[in-house]
């Protein structure tokens, strides 16, 4: 990491930083302070109090206590609007934008003109060319948002931002959407933007890359600051433990499984997306018994539709053949997916994979509710159904208030654990698990692997996919990379490098 | 945690429209606690009038029952007219084909009838829109349409009274045989089995949504599609189900709409409020005031029907016109209707604002 000039006033200092809603103590006591030129990355899980501090930050809430100042005078923050006065920007994890206008017009959208009612284009689109310019960022101000790529839209918000005269910059979660070699890039604009004297906060929590990124490091758990520390003085385990709070195991221990046969057959595989245009192309894939396969990819490849497809819920063009355990599933429904031993962990586990007004036990009775041993004649049997529920809740340790709790209001790692739970009740041949780690805790993740290993052990077959690099490295026997609807690698772990997967996730 | 409860909306609706009421009796020059007094005199004054009360909420309840179903699996049934008119049709021409047939048979038969023909006339939109994706409201609607021309047709021609043909030509079929008639509960009033009925089929529809997996199905489609098909649930399956099954509730309110009428025929005036006292739109408004809740829709069924038998008494004794009750019934929609959107906000703004940190 270059060093910065550091000045001696920081640019931000966020002071004793108290709040609290009903229930919960957000943030307890914190202080964060930034100086101009560095890169101070605020990590922490889901819930640790990272939104909640960078809310305050922006006048969404009000501290019960606590100040803020802002290069070394109180400042009043009352409103993202007041914020962006005071040359704070902001770059969401969702982006803020409007697809049909070009960069310029984004840009310059909420912005008041010189020209009155008319907007001064030609001007805005000659400042973004500077500041494109500046920091290598090579976005055109003409194009409309729409047919950019991910990594380019971000590259606008932080046009935006900087265009707003930002010094202070909050990132959350940048690199959650970007291939390996954006993030690369991004840390590069990203450092050359500290060169310059901008601070950055930076709110992430892949470990390796907040090492590779940050200047300072300040951990958050439930609301208190845990850490605060620099990359040369930590690591990866040091950092997840700060986090979590306990010990934690980063790279599972996988027992030795001898491979079965051929459980999922995938031959000559082409789905439609839904824009009717092919997705997956010509996909052959076999995945055996006590094995876990890792299809690696940026999101967008291909891998949502071949999923879709083994699931039952995407039809694949002719000439595809999709086979569990001999039994052809080509032109299979969702329901004879599953008869034929396939359990299916959706990308998406609010929209695909639970139902958020159901309660926990009417989601864990989602699959089998027909099953006559949850019957008492017609009429279902609720003594056995949440005798089930129970054992499962127990079993796969959801934390829920009770049985009956609405299962939207349980956090990403809870439903995720409870989709696992009623998964793998089924005792299935096949799982084809989507990103089952997303959005999830460090703990949650770390059980549902431990759980994803168990199956493999007793000889499932496996398929993973997932855009975790980390992951897929820690958990997969052999690796599958997607691009543009094709796998065009197949490696086994053993000889799989991060480097050499992220140059084939980007089609090198 | 405090919530507002479901039961809050509807009386505070309820309440509101009958201030609203009030202003417009007071408007119309007349006292609106009299005005109360008579609307309550003409539901419940008499055991009369309270069996009126109870078949006036008898297609109500019915109707309503099956939009409960519909609603929860997310499908807006609006063609309760059509289905009425379907279900009436097809239990009138099977009671005249089979007219000697004993009575104890014949009234479960035209009640399966009816059920059929409703049934039959909710699944088309059903069948639409699973496969076709066709909107069901505007399907159901124009089905409502058809069913009406259907009916002037058959009552103008096949089905016509012979007695009428060549005499005034009423639309009409000719009075059924006695042994058709839905039989009454209490000897001289005009209380009759349907009542019962309606409430029975209210439980038991409360208990398919509730107790059974063709219930459980239903609901995770309506909240739910995407998750529903990839645990398995087949979704086109279920929206053929719910808008058939809400079908069928409303061809049995057909079925009491004529085996329970003194007239003891089906009979059009060329539209279809002449024959379903628009029980086919006041249906859902009984079933949006109780909540979408089987159960609850009987007391709101109970509620408007009082407010139709009421109305009339208020006509009689202070001459303000029952169009009135036809007022206070959309007041208590609109309330019902914006008030529900109140506390959806409220209860959201009351969660984020527990909640704090995403």
């Amino acid at each position: 990491m270059e060093n910065a000039p550091l000045l001696q006033m920081p640019l931000l200092e966020m002071h004793g930083i108290t709040k609290s809603f009903p229930g919960v103590l957000a943030n307890d006591n914190v202080s964060f302070d930034v100086h101009a030129g560095e890169v101070h990355t605020l990590l922490g899980e889901n819930g640790a109090g990272k939104s909640t501090l960078m809310k305050i930050l922006f006048g969404l809430y009000k501290p019960d206590s606590g100040e803020i100042r802002l290069r070394g005078e109180v400042a009043s923050i009352t409103s993202p609007t007041s914020a962006i006065e005071q040359r704070v920007g902001m770059v969401h994890q969702h982006f803020m934008l409007v697809p049909t206008l070009t960069v310029a017009e984004n840009v310059a959208l909420g912005l008041p003109s010189n020209r009155g009612f008319r907007t001064d284009l030609d001007a805005v689109s000659e400042r973004i060319t500077e500041i494109s310019d500046q920091y290598g960022l090579a976005v055109d101000p003409g194009i409309e948002i729409w047919k950019l790529s991910v990594g380019e839209r971000q590259r606008v918000e932080i046009i935006k931002a900087l265009y707003r005269d930002a010094e202070l910059l909050v990132l959350d979660e940048p690199t959650a959407v970007l291939t390996p070699q954006e993030v690369d890039d991004l840390f590069v604009i990203l450092r050359q933007m500290t060169a310059d004297g901008t601070g950055i906060i930076f709110i992430s929590h892949k470990l390796h890359e907040v090492l590779e990124l940050s200047d300072r490091i300040t951990v958050l758990r439930n609301g208190k600051v845990t850490g605060d520390t620099t990359p040369a003085e930590t690591d990866r385990q040091q950092l997840a433990e700060m986090m979590v709070g306990r010990e934690v195991k980063l790279a599972p221990d996988k027992p030795h499984v001898d491979l079965g046969l051929a459980r999922l057959q995938l031959r000559s595989v082409s789905v439609k997306g839904d824009r009717g245009t092919i997705a997956v192309d010509d996909v052959s894939l076999d995945v055996h018994a006590g094995e876990i396969v890792g299809i690696a990819g940026v999101s967008g490849n291909g891998q949502r539709e071949l999923a879709e497809t083994i699931a039952g819920l995407r039809p694949a063009e002719a000439g595809s053949s999709v086979m569990i355990d001999d039994i052809d599933l080509t032109k299979a429904n969702p329901a004879q997916s599953r008869a034929a031993g396939l359990s299916y962990v959706p990308e998406e586990r609010m929209k695909d994979g639970a139902v958020g007004e159901f309660d926990i036990t009417e989601n864990l009775l989602l699959i089998d509710h027909g099953d006559a041993k949850f019957r008492k004649g017609p009429l279902f049997d609720f003594a056995k159904i949440r005798e089930h529920s129970q054992r499962l809740v127990d079993q796969f340790s959801v934390k829920t208030p009770s049985l009956d709790t609405p299962t939207s209001s349980l956090s990403g790692g809870n439903i995720q654990k409870l989709i696992m739970a009623r998964e793998l009740d089924s005792r299935p041949s096949v799982i084809l698990a989507a990103q089952p780690t997303r959005g999830v805790d460090i703990g949650a993740a770390e059980y549902i692997h431990s759980q994803l290993i168990e199956q493999r052990s007793i000889g499932v077959a496996i398929v993973m996919i997932s855009e975790d690099l980390d992951e897929i490295l820690g958990l997969a026997d052999r690796i599958a990379v997607m691009f543009e609807g094709r796998i065009v690698d197949v490696v086994d772990r053993s000889v799989a490098t991060r480097e050499a997967l992220g140059l084939a996730m980007a089609g090198g | 945690m405090k919530r507002l409860t479901a039961g809050f909306v509807p009386l505070a609706a309820a309440l509101l429209a009958f201030v609203f009421g009030a202003i417009m009796i007071l408007a119309l020059g007349a006292n609106p606690v009299d005005g109360l007094a008579a609307m309550i005199d003409g539901a419940f004054g008499t055991s009369d009038r309270v069996a009126a009360t109870a078949v006036r909420a008898t297609p109500l309840l019915l109707v309503g029952a099956g939009i409960t179903i519909a609603f929860r699996a997310s499908v807006i049934n609006i063609g309760g007219e059509g289905q009425i008119i379907a279900g009436a049709l097809l239990s009138t021409a099977v009671a005249l084909w089979i007219p000697g047939t004993p009575k104890i048979l014949l009234i479960p038969i035209v009640i399966l009838a009816g059920l059929i023909g409703g049934g039959i006339w909710g699944a088309i939109p059903g069948v639409l829109k699973a496969y076709a994706s066709v909107n069901e409201i505007l399907s159901t609607i124009m089905l409502n349409i058809v069913a009406i021309q259907l009916m002037n047709y058959l009552l103008r021609g096949p089905m016509i009274d012979p007695v009428e043909v060549g005499t005034s030509r009423i639309p009409q079929t000719q009075r059924l045989t006695d042994n058709a008639a839905f039989p009454t509960l209490i000897e001289g009033s005009r209380l009759h089995l349907g009542v019962p009925i309606a409430v029975i089929a209210a439980i038991i529809v409360y208990i398919i949504l509730f107790r059974t997996p063709l219930g459980f199905r239903l609901r995770a489609v309506g909240h739910n599609p995407d998750a529903a098909r990839a645990a398995g649930i087949s979704v086109e399956r279920n929206i053929v189900s719910a808008l058939g099954l809400s079908g069928a509730l409303s061809g049995l309110a057909g079925v009491i709409l004529v085996f329970g009428s003194e007239s003891l025929r089906l009979v059009t005036d060329g539209g279809s409020a002449g024959f379903t006292g628009s029980a086919g739109f006041n249906g859902i408004v009984a079933a949006l005031f109780g909540g979408l809740h089987p159960l609850w829709t009987i007391p709101s069924s109970f509620l408007f029907g009082s407010l139709l038998t009421g109305a009339t008494e208020l006509q009689r004794e202070l001459q303000i016109p029952n169009a009135l009750a036809i007022a206070l019934n959309g007041l208590i929609v609109l309330f019902v209707v914006s008030s529900d959107k109140v506390r959806t906000f409220l209860n959201e703004r009351l969660d984020r604002s527990l909640k704090g940190d995403s």
